[in-house]
């Protein structure tokens, strides 16, 4: 009986197993090979060395992903927890509301931004100003923000609604005002729910390349720009270099901010 | 009852058959023999393929099937069908050509592309006497640097770079400069915009100096940097395809771009104008080859093909609506192709046709296109060049690309978090540790009372 169990998990498993080979171990050790190897295909560290000039560029990166995440926590926080507060019918359709533009695709809305926002553009005309706003890093902020935003809530949501109502009377009856039931109570119980809606808006804020090149006018390049144009010139091997530190930053920035969270419900991995 | 169901059975039965009838026999007419496919991989938006007869425009590829499956079918004892792709960059189209499983037949890469191809031994010889249309090639661009001899590559089409300007805003005397200091006019900061590829951005201020945009020499390479990095602050953007948006809405005023595309920028906003700096400007070649990826039985489909693209009428729709000049003399001396580019491109303060291949043709080049030199086309760079441009390229768009606010704000909101993290840890330890305490005094209280 239990032999037959196994059997039948191992067959169950076996087309996920065959699609985690086939599009993420392959594709790892390939990018792997490409980090350790020059131009003639002999192993090297140099591209890893190179990595050093690009350092600005990491830093930029990681700045303006970690402004916008914030932002996105600042808006969806309260968002997540008025969803999750309001009435079960209403729940529905607010929920639907926040997932409304991700039936778009985000270059489309990225691009529709750039057509809003730009010097000429929809805003400008509306409001008769000549302001600049395309080209700078609040555009590309902005972008993110609102690209990513709806990773924010939902993670939130989740754990609030899942937050027993009985929390809220209980605290209040041992005497919480009801900022101190959300301070003491609610925000450390969401702490999950807020450690994965980070996880879920930094990590393709780092490595985003389009928002930056539309929304950044090019006048500035973000590491994901930068991985992109080593890939389209055929610099594989520092593309690949810097793809593999990039996934080594982010893991160990999830492996911390996982520490943080500290098993409540153990962070998410992304 | 029973009557009505058997009418009905019969009548259904008998159109069934007739259906299968007209099937085979319609079948047998057609099917004579296999159907084989020729691969053909062009530039996106790089060939005529819709039916719009008012602007003299037929689906090319849909065309040479019919005429092939009509009239060669017999010759090559079988049916063509076009399996046609498209690529954004000749960079893509070589890593296609050289890693991908797919054979193409025919390719349409450009002239500094087609020499690397050819050193890198990627392209079959074309055998000119199964082209009967190639008498209608321009001599003009027989012997260009590329092929020296013609014997790999058919031009397709070719344009030249310029300057693209607003009307409106941009005064009549910085545009009659005709100059690449437009580009770096201080009047209209904010409004001017750059190419996001170094190759063009680097090109840009080559030619503004008159530096050779095909050195080897590092020093030549830094030079143009600095230039890039003066016009840097200027610069509303690095762009590409935004171009079209940006300049069709006006939020630029200045942009350098190619002579065909401008024309169809120039149909939507009837300000733009454009001129070629009169100190000498990119110029390229696209022509058709076929690489060696082809399978050996579509080499003489690959020609038919070529040899039908040449065709007159064929030519002729492809260059009104990609809308770049034609190297094929059969459209260019043609009344109705001047008929139709005015149709389709003219306004009322832009000729196609002089846009085109105008005037500004030999002024802007003082040596198009027969140059030993030919310092106006991009050659194929060695990989030290190309590897420093990428380098270069980085420290332009690096320079002060970050501002004061952004260092504070994501510093402030890391120091924050940061100490938040560690207050809510050491207030936890804190009422751990007080927890122990009391289950201590609870314990010691319960001995005590045992």
């Amino acid at each position: 009986m239990k032999k037959q169990h196994s059997i039948m998990r191992s067959i169950s498993a076996a087309p996920h197993i065959f699609w985690s080979v086939l599009f993420i171990v392959l594709p790892l050790i390939i990018v792997l090979f490409y980090a350790f190897t020059d131009a003639e295909g002999q192993f090297s560290f140099e591209n890893i060395a190179s990595l050093t000039e690009y350092a600005p560029i990491f830093g930029l990166s990681l700045e303006l992903s970690i402004i916008a995440t914030f932002i996105c926590l600042l808006v969806g926080y309260p968002l997540a927890y008025i969803i999750a507060r309001s009435k079960p019918e209403h729940q529905k359709l607010l929920v639907m509301l926040l997932m409304l533009p991700m039936w778009t695709n985000l270059l489309i809305r990225t691009y529709s931004i750039m057509a809003i926002l730009d010097d000429g553009g929809l805003l400008n005309t509306i409001l008769g100003t000549t302001m600049h706003i395309v080209g700078t890093k609040g555009a590309v902020i902005f972008g993110m923000v609102y690209d990513f935003l709806p990773y924010m809530v939902l993670p939130i949501y989740t754990c609030i609604s899942k937050i027993d109502n009985r929390m809220w009377e209980a605290a209040s009856d041992l005497g919480c005002s009801p900022i101190q039931v959300m301070t003491k109570v609610i925000i450390p119980l969401s702490m999950s729910g807020v450690i994965s809606g980070v996880t879920m808006v930094l990590v393709p804020s780092i490595s985003t390349f389009y928002i930056s090149q539309k929304l950044g006018g090019g006048t500035f390049e973000l590491i994901g720009d930068t991985i992109e144009r080593q890939f389209v010139t055929g610099a594989y091997n520092v593309g690949g270099a810097i793809s593999l530190v990039m996934m080594i930053l982010i893991l160990i920035s999830i492996g911390i901010m996982n520490r943080f969270s500290e098993g409540d419900e153990g962070g998410i991995i992304v | 009852m029973k009557l009505v169901k058997k009418i009905i059975l019969t009548t259904l039965l008998s159109a069934m058959a007739l259906a299968i009838c007209s099937c085979d026999s319609g079948n047998n007419s057609e099917k004579k023999y296999p159907t084989k496919t020729l691969n053909v991989y062009n530039w996106g938006e790089y060939i005529s393929d819709e039916d719009d007869e008012e602007c003299g425009l037929f689906d090319v590829n849909s065309a040479f099937e019919e005429y092939f499956n009509e009239h060669l079918a017999d010759k090559y004892q079988c049916y063509i069908k076009v399996n046609y792709s498209t690529y954004a960059t000749n960079e893509d189209m070589y890593a296609k050509i050289t890693n991908s499983a797919v054979a193409y037949d025919v390719i349409i890469p450009s002239d500094y592309m087609i020499e690397k191809l050819i050193s890198a031994d990627l392209l079959y010889e074309i055998d000119k006497s199964l082209l009967s249309n190639y008498s209608n090639i321009n001599e003009d661009f027989k012997g260009l640097y590329y092929d020296p001899e013609d014997k790999y590559s058919v031009p397709y089409t070719y344009g030249m770079l310029g300057i693209i300007c607003n009307t409106e805003f941009v005064s009549s005397e910085d545009i009659e400069a005709e100059s690449w200091d437009l580009l770096w006019n201080e009047k209209y900061k904010g409004k001017i915009l750059q190419f996001n590829n170094p190759r063009d951005a680097f090109g840009t201020a080559m030619y503004r100096t008159g530096l050779d945009i095909n050195s080897s020499d590092p020093e030549v390479w830094e030079q143009a940097l600095s230039l890039l990095k003066e016009q840097k602050p200027l610069l509303q953007g690095y762009v590409n395809d935004e171009i079209f948006n940006k300049m069709k809405g006006a939020s630029a005023y200045i942009a350098p771009y190619f002579a065909g595309d401008f024309l169809t920028m120039a149909a939507a906003n009837e300000d733009l104008c454009f001129y070629y700096p009169k100190e000498g400007t990119n110029y390229f070649v696209d022509a058709m080859c076929i690489p060696k990826t082809a399978k050996a039985e579509n080499i003489a489909f690959a020609h038919e093909y070529i040899n039908f693209m040449l065709s007159e009428e064929v030519a002729t729709a492809n260059a009104l609506y990609i809308g770049y000049a034609s190297p094929n003399r059969a459209v260019t001396e043609s009344q109705y192709y001047k008929d139709m580019l005015a149709f389709n491109y003219d306004t009322d303060f832009v000729s196609a046709w002089d846009v085109l291949y105008g005037k500004t043709k030999e002024e802007a080049n003082a040596n198009y296109p027969h140059n030993p030199a030919y310092k106006d086309f991009y050659k194929d760079e060695s990989v030290n060049i190309q590897v420093l441009v990428n380098t270069l390229w980085e420290s332009l768009k690096t320079e002060n690309s970050t501002e004061l606010w952004v260092h504070i704000t994501s510093g402030v909101i890391v120091a924050g978090v940061l100490a938040l993290a560690i207050y809510s840890t050491y207030t936890k330890k804190k009422r751990s540790k007080d927890y122990r305490l009391r289950d201590k005094e609870i314990a010691k209280a319960r001995k005590m009372q045992s």
